[in-house]
């Protein structure tokens, strides 16, 4: 696919546009991609990103990913028109349609989880649901597209370091909302995941999990958890080609 | 295609390319990519008696041009395995090598036994040199007189031949070839991982679970090439080469060692089209190199080397 915009937007976190044909086979918010940083061997598996937008009449899709290894900091280094080589998409998003018109929707997410709540919230509203965003980053300088959540509903920021809206996480935020929301969905780091299945259970709560994948499409079982009906047996979910949503407590964290 | 046709054992392969063990699944994921009837044959994930869960993740580390893997085995266990797997794959025109493991001896003869008499199972792939399980696995593989055994309890018992996946973490390759082909197997099958590690930078522990995993990819092929060089000069049966095979390219410098087949593993991760690209680009190739078949190259690097214009009818 071919590099349309692509630039910084906070310390480390890169927006990269990419046009092509697979965008038509979008579905769902939540899916993500497996994207080759370079080519040749080094490195040499993909890297799993989600997919924060699509417009599949412009065939452009959006992704934002936190450089930091080297495969990342390679893609990091791509340039408008240059070629980028995308599998996917791939994997389960969120169940839009849980949240039904009228009612309310919190979407919760943390640091790079971020992104993929922002396709997902365009789509809520668009279906009429009323949606309210918590969203974690470690300090000011970390947080991105609040603009963007903002003109979607209620934005509320939370920072570890206090250094930006509410210090603290993203469950400190969420304890004092007026809990109106009938479903949750979340992405982010395990602990903030955990905490949201500990505290939020009983509500229809739906999690993206992340994990180290090899191949990203179920064959090399990298990626494999437990389920909670059977939570020391044989049986399995993948992540990559099960997940990476799961309506919480259908796998162990 | 007929010049790409391989005769091995137990296998008439239309080409000598197959997607190796536990880089493949049982082919479900594949089948979305392509038409697995293209495919020279399939090597499918290691089959235990019983199911197993496998390690803890992270269950892989990226490595400089490779990768560790500590799956530990993951599968559904021998029943569901013939029952479920087995038989969606036999809606497909491709033979299937099974990859049989276990803790003991007597699970390798329950799995040999069981899943040789599956009709598109034409061989088995005896894995001892697993190296991501506590028991059984590469302990197999590793002394000589104890792969012979295990080699020689499952020919007993297989309606199919034998092949022997040999581990390269052994001080002498060509004294564990000999050993299993005295215990009576049909050909090798080389090299599995190598045991690897890698720690992570802030807590300064493995970043597998299981600590250790094994290393595969475009790494490790330089050490394939050369076991198998060795190997195939000391040895009488076929070689079905592998490690870090990713191009047309990999597979006749393979051949060229002494491979007489191909196995590609890693590389279906990186790319799920990568088996379909090769088998596109072999005949090209060998026009290139000036070959009629691709049997022509086998042992090369140490054979008489005869003139490359070989007519073959």
């Amino acid at each position: 696919m071919k590099v349309l915009t692509h630039k910084e937007l906070a310390p480390s976190i890169f927006e990269l546009t990419l046009q092509g044909e697979l965008v038509s086979e979008m579905k769902q918010p939540g899916q993500f991609v497996q994207v080759k940083t370079t080519e040749g061997a080094e490195p040499l598996l993909r890297r799993p990103i989600s997919i924060s937008s699509y417009n599949s009449s412009e065939k452009q899709f959006t992704m934002i990913y936190r450089a930091e290894g080297k495969g990342t900091t390679l893609l990091s280094q791509r340039k408008q028109a240059e070629a980028v080589d995308i599998l996917g998409p791939l994997g389960n998003g969120f169940p839009v349609h849980e949240a039904k018109e009228g009612e309310t929707a919190l979407l919760v997410g943390g640091g790079i989880g971020v992104p993929p709540l922002y396709q997902l919230s365009q789509m809520l509203v668009a279906n009429g649901v009323r949606v309210i965003h918590v969203l974690g980053f470690q300090t000011k300088s970390a947080i991105f597209y609040e603009k963007e959540f903002s003109e979607l509903g209620d934005t509320h920021i939370a920072t570890v370091d206090g250094s930006y809206g509410t210090k603290g996480f993203v469950t400190t935020v969420i304890d004092k909302l007026e809990q109106e929301f009938a479903t949750i969905f979340s992405c982010g780091p395990t602990p903030m995941l955990k905490a949201l299945e500990a505290g939020y259970g009983e509500k229809r709560l739906y999690l993206s999990l992340e994990e180290r994948m090899g191949c990203g499409i179920g064959a090399c079982f990298a990626c494999v958890c437990h389920t909670g009906d059977d939570p020391t047996g044989f049986s399995y979910k993948k992540v990559c080609s099960d997940g990476p949503v799961f309506r919480a407590g259908e796998v162990i964290l | 295609m007929s010049r790409l046709s391989v005769e091995l054992p137990g296998l008439h392969l239309k080409n000598p390319v197959m997607p190796a063990s536990g880089c493949f699944g049982f082919g479900r994921e594949y089948s979305q990519f392509f038409n697995l009837d293209i495919l020279g044959a399939i090597m499918i994930k290691a089959t235990t008696p019983e199911p197993r869960f496998g390690n803890p993740t992270p269950r892989v580390a990226e490595t400089s041009s490779g990768m560790l893997n500590a799956i530990g085995l993951q599968n559904p266990g021998l029943e569901k395995v013939i029952s479920e797997e087995l038989a969606w794959l036999g809606g497909y025109d491709v033979p299937i090598i099974a990859n049989v493991a276990g803790s003991q001896i007597t699970d390798y003869v329950k799995v040999a036994s069981d899943i040789s008499k599956v009709p598109n199972v034409k061989a088995l792939e005896l894995n001892i040199s697993c190296p991501n399980v506590k028991e059984g696995g590469i302990a197999f593989g590793t002394v000589p007189e104890v792969a012979k055994e295990v080699t020689k309890a499952v020919k007993e018992v297989s309606s199919v031949p034998v092949y022997v996946k040999l581990s390269p973490n052994v001080s002498n390759i060509v004294e564990m070839a000999k050993a299993v082909e005295e215990g009576g197997a049909d050909g090798l099958t080389m090299i599995n991982t190598l045991v690897g590690m890698r720690l992570d930078l802030k807590t300064g522990k493995p970043i597998l679970s299981n600590r250790t995993g094994g290393l595969s990819g475009p790494a490790i092929k330089p050490v394939a090439l050369r076991m198998i060089y060795e190997v195939s000069q000391q040895v009488s049966i076929p070689i079905i080469g592998m490690g870090g095979i990713a191009t047309a390219e990999d597979v006749i410098e393979f051949f060229y060692a002494g491979a007489s087949a191909v196995a590609v593993g890693t590389a279906n991760f990186v790319d799920p089209f990568v088996c379909p690209t090769i088998i596109e680009e072999l005949p090209k190739l060998l026009d290139e190199l000036g070959f009629d078949h691709i049997s022509e190259c086998t042992g090369r690097s140490w054979k008489q080397n005869e003139a490359v214009t070989n007519y073959r009818p």
